[in-house]
């Protein structure tokens, strides 16, 4: 369990370290906030339209909030050198990742926590109703978004443009993950259960999140020592 | 038969195309330290990193005590100083130590870092943001972090670079108890003064290549610029 | 090299006439002939994605400089192989349906990928140290090109679940003496490719040489 033990060591380092400037987390919400409520001016707020859109509506908030966290995972390595330390460290790429990739889930859920009810409140939206499978859907696609962030942030962390790179980069990978999140998110929202075919989005979720931890855990190390 | 404490063989370093080191050799015995000296860009900085397993060098291998410095063990055995302190603003100084310390799986995170503290003068300001802090103390930090865990191998990038007195003071004397505890010490400096005095041996670099490497002599404490007047380029 | 673009050449020409000369298509008239190029161009650029994540992979494994090399030379000409196929099928919807694009799977998922392959190109150009590139831009074709087939299925699966209300057939009947012409297509169009790669990695190659003179003249002085 001492890799457990690495990994939980780096995930309450970045939580500390972020929980005193709070930089990321303020201008997540923020972010989130304000582009709830530009959205409300783009259509007419009608329950029908309001439907159809929630999913879409809300997990491009999300993703547009998780990108400002995801893009400081990294970033905040950078002064001092510290990055230098961890590498030198005796803890496994694999754990290094796995630690900040927690410490961003953390967030990123903290932030559509707070984004769920005010979206509630903007759009007149009983979201509850599927709470379950709702919370499911939001930890599924939320660790996928993750996954390939902090990779990515990794990637991009000494570039010159690294707040628009990032995005750039992530967003069309992450497609399937939000074509799916979006669907369920959808019907959860207007209370429906998922059933019949669109259970495979669910399965799309999982398998996603698989393949995309597996790949990521593998080549952290080559990023790192890149 | 002991493994040396640092050795490397046929070293290459290319960024792209462009060989950075070329062909270094080089063997640091167990308890020896050694003054890497060379102008700027010469690749001491290159070399330092790739001993330390920061960087993969192109060709050639290195061995800490007879494994690759990138291997747990020895990473457990190789501390590092470099440009940056390499401890986070974010974070007090007995987090920051906490931290490494765990890192570095020690058996008392606790105990060694307040112990840390205490060596390195910064007890009294333990639970102070690093980002605070003024600049000799940030730097003694950054020793404290370099060796609480106990190195076998210390790589010390310009370490004298820009210290107040009392930094000074506590490296040196902190470089002193660990050389006579056994400990070996390769450390890049331009401070040739402070090197000539802890080094036992002294190596040149220069364009990528070693241009001397040999003990430290009465000459070379006397002129600390004696190595540069006979081997290096005008 | 010379031989293979000749042998494109000489097929482009033989297809180009049997194309032209091949009926009108009762359902589509002219436009139909268009894809012969559409097809095989996304073939192609597929084929092309593939190897292109093998070099990636090879890159990773042997630190090879001559791997990165074909991997962005792959992955530039199969950004223009992509275009064309994604111009084409614009060009064909515009034709039979009225609209210049249709969110069909196909054309969809070749958007996709074309910006995947375009973001590899930008990582590319924003990192200047030569190893930390390669690398970098081998870990990120990785994980856009494992997204490839992932893209295409979710969604094939997003419009069948939810259909569009525009039906469309791409593949109708189809007729066998076609067949031959649309498969000569894609060989010619594969050898145009590779032409394309060669000439793309000859320049990488010199683009590295004159890096380090560069280099070593900075050094010197």
């Amino acid at each position: 369990m001492r890799f457990l033990s690495q990994v939980m060591t780096i995930t309450t380092k970045d939580l500390r370290a972020e929980m005193r400037t709070k930089e990321a987390i303020n201008a997540s919400f923020s972010f989130a906030l304000v582009v709830l409520l530009l959205l409300s001016f783009a259509f007419e707020p009608t329950e029908q339209t309001t439907q159809e859109i929630s999913g879409g509506l809300l997990w491009i908030v999300f993703i547009f909030a998780g990108t400002l966290i995801l893009n400081r995972s990294f970033a905040r390595e950078l002064p001092n050198d510290c990055l230098d330390a961890l590498i030198a460290a005796p803890i496994p790429g694999a754990a290094l990742f796995l630690g900040k990739a927690l410490a961003n889930f953390i967030l990123i859920l903290a932030v559509e926590f707070v984004a769920l009810p005010v979206f509630g409140i903007f759009y007149n939206v009983r979201w509850a109703q599927q709470f379950w499978p709702l919370l499911l859907v939001l930890i599924l696609g939320t660790w996928g978004l993750t996954t390939i962030g902090t990779v990515f942030s990794a990637l991009t962390v000494n570039i010159r443009l690294r707040e628009v790179m990032l995005p750039l980069l992530v967003y069309p990978v992450m497609i399937p993950l939000l074509l799916g999140a979006m669907r369920l998110s959808t019907l959860l929202v207007a209370g429906q259960a998922i059933t019949g075919d669109e259970t495979v989005w669910f399965r799309l979720l999982i398998g996603y999140d698989i393949i995309f931890t597996a790949l990521s855990l593998v080549l952290m190390d080559t990023v790192l020592l890149g | 038969m002991n493994a040396a404490a640092v050795e490397c063989a046929g070293i290459w370093k290319f960024y792209g195309d462009y060989p950075a080191l070329r062909d270094i050799s080089l063997k640091v015995p167990q308890g020896r330290c050694l003054a890497l000296i060379g102008r700027n860009g010469a690749g001491k900085t290159t070399l330092l990193r790739i001993l330390g397993g920061f960087s993969k060098a192109g060709k050639g291998q290195v061995s800490i005590f007879g494994q690759n410095p990138r291997e747990t063990g020895a990473r457990r055995r190789i501390g590092f100083i470099g440009h940056g302190i390499a401890v986070y603003d974010e974070l007090s100084a007995l987090e920051n130590l906490r931290l490494f310390a765990r890192l570095y799986q020690l058996p008392d995170a606790e105990r060694t870092a307040r112990e840390w503290l205490e060596r390195t003068g910064l007890e009294r300001v333990r639970d102070g943001l690093v980002r605070e802090f003024s600049r000799g103390m940030r730097q003694r930090l950054a020793v404290a972090r370099a060796f609480l865990h106990g190195p076998s191998v210390l790589l010390l990038d310009e370490p004298f670079t820009a210290l107040d007195d009392r930094a000074v003071a506590v490296l040196q004397t902190v470089l002193r108890d660990a050389l006579a505890g056994g400990r070996t010490v390769i450390m890049s400096t331009h401070q040739l003064r402070e090197a000539m005095e802890l080094a036992t041996d002294v190596a040149l670099i220069g364009r990528g290549r070693i241009a001397f490497h040999g003990e430290r002599t009465e000459e070379m404490v006397n002129d600390p610029a004696w190595v540069y007047s006979h081997y290096g380029e005008a | 090299m010379i031989v293979m673009l000749a042998l494109a050449a000489v097929l482009l020409v033989r297809n180009l006439y049997n194309i032209s000369v091949l009926p009108d298509e009762t359902n589509q008239g002219q436009i139909f002939r268009i894809i012969f190029f559409h097809v095989p161009a996304a073939a192609v650029a597929m084929v092309g994605s593939a190897v292109a994540l093998l070099a990636s992979v090879m890159f990773l494994i042997t630190k090879n400089f001559k791997y990165d090399a074909l991997a962005v030379a792959i992955t530039e000409v199969g950004l223009a192989f992509l275009a064309v196929n994604l111009v084409t099928g614009s060009i064909w919807a515009r034709v039979i349906w009225g609209v210049w694009w249709a969110w069909d799977p196909r054309l969809t998922s070749a958007l996709i990928c074309w910006i995947l392959y375009a973001g590899y190109l930008i990582l590319r150009q924003s990192l200047e140290e030569p190893t930390q590139r390669a690398t970098f831009a081998a870990v990120y074709s990785i994980f856009a090109f494992t997204d490839v087939p992932i893209v295409y299925f979710s969604i094939r699966w997003w419009r069948t679940i939810h259909p569009q209300p525009v039906f469309f057939s791409k593949n109708g009947s189809f007729p066998a003496d076609w067949t031959l012409t649309l498969v000569l297509n894609i060989v010619a169009l594969s050898l145009l490719y590779a032409v394309l790669t060669m000439v793309r990695l000859r320049q990488e190659n010199t683009q590295r040489e004159i890096d380090y003179l560069r280099r070593t003249v900075h050094a010197i002085s």
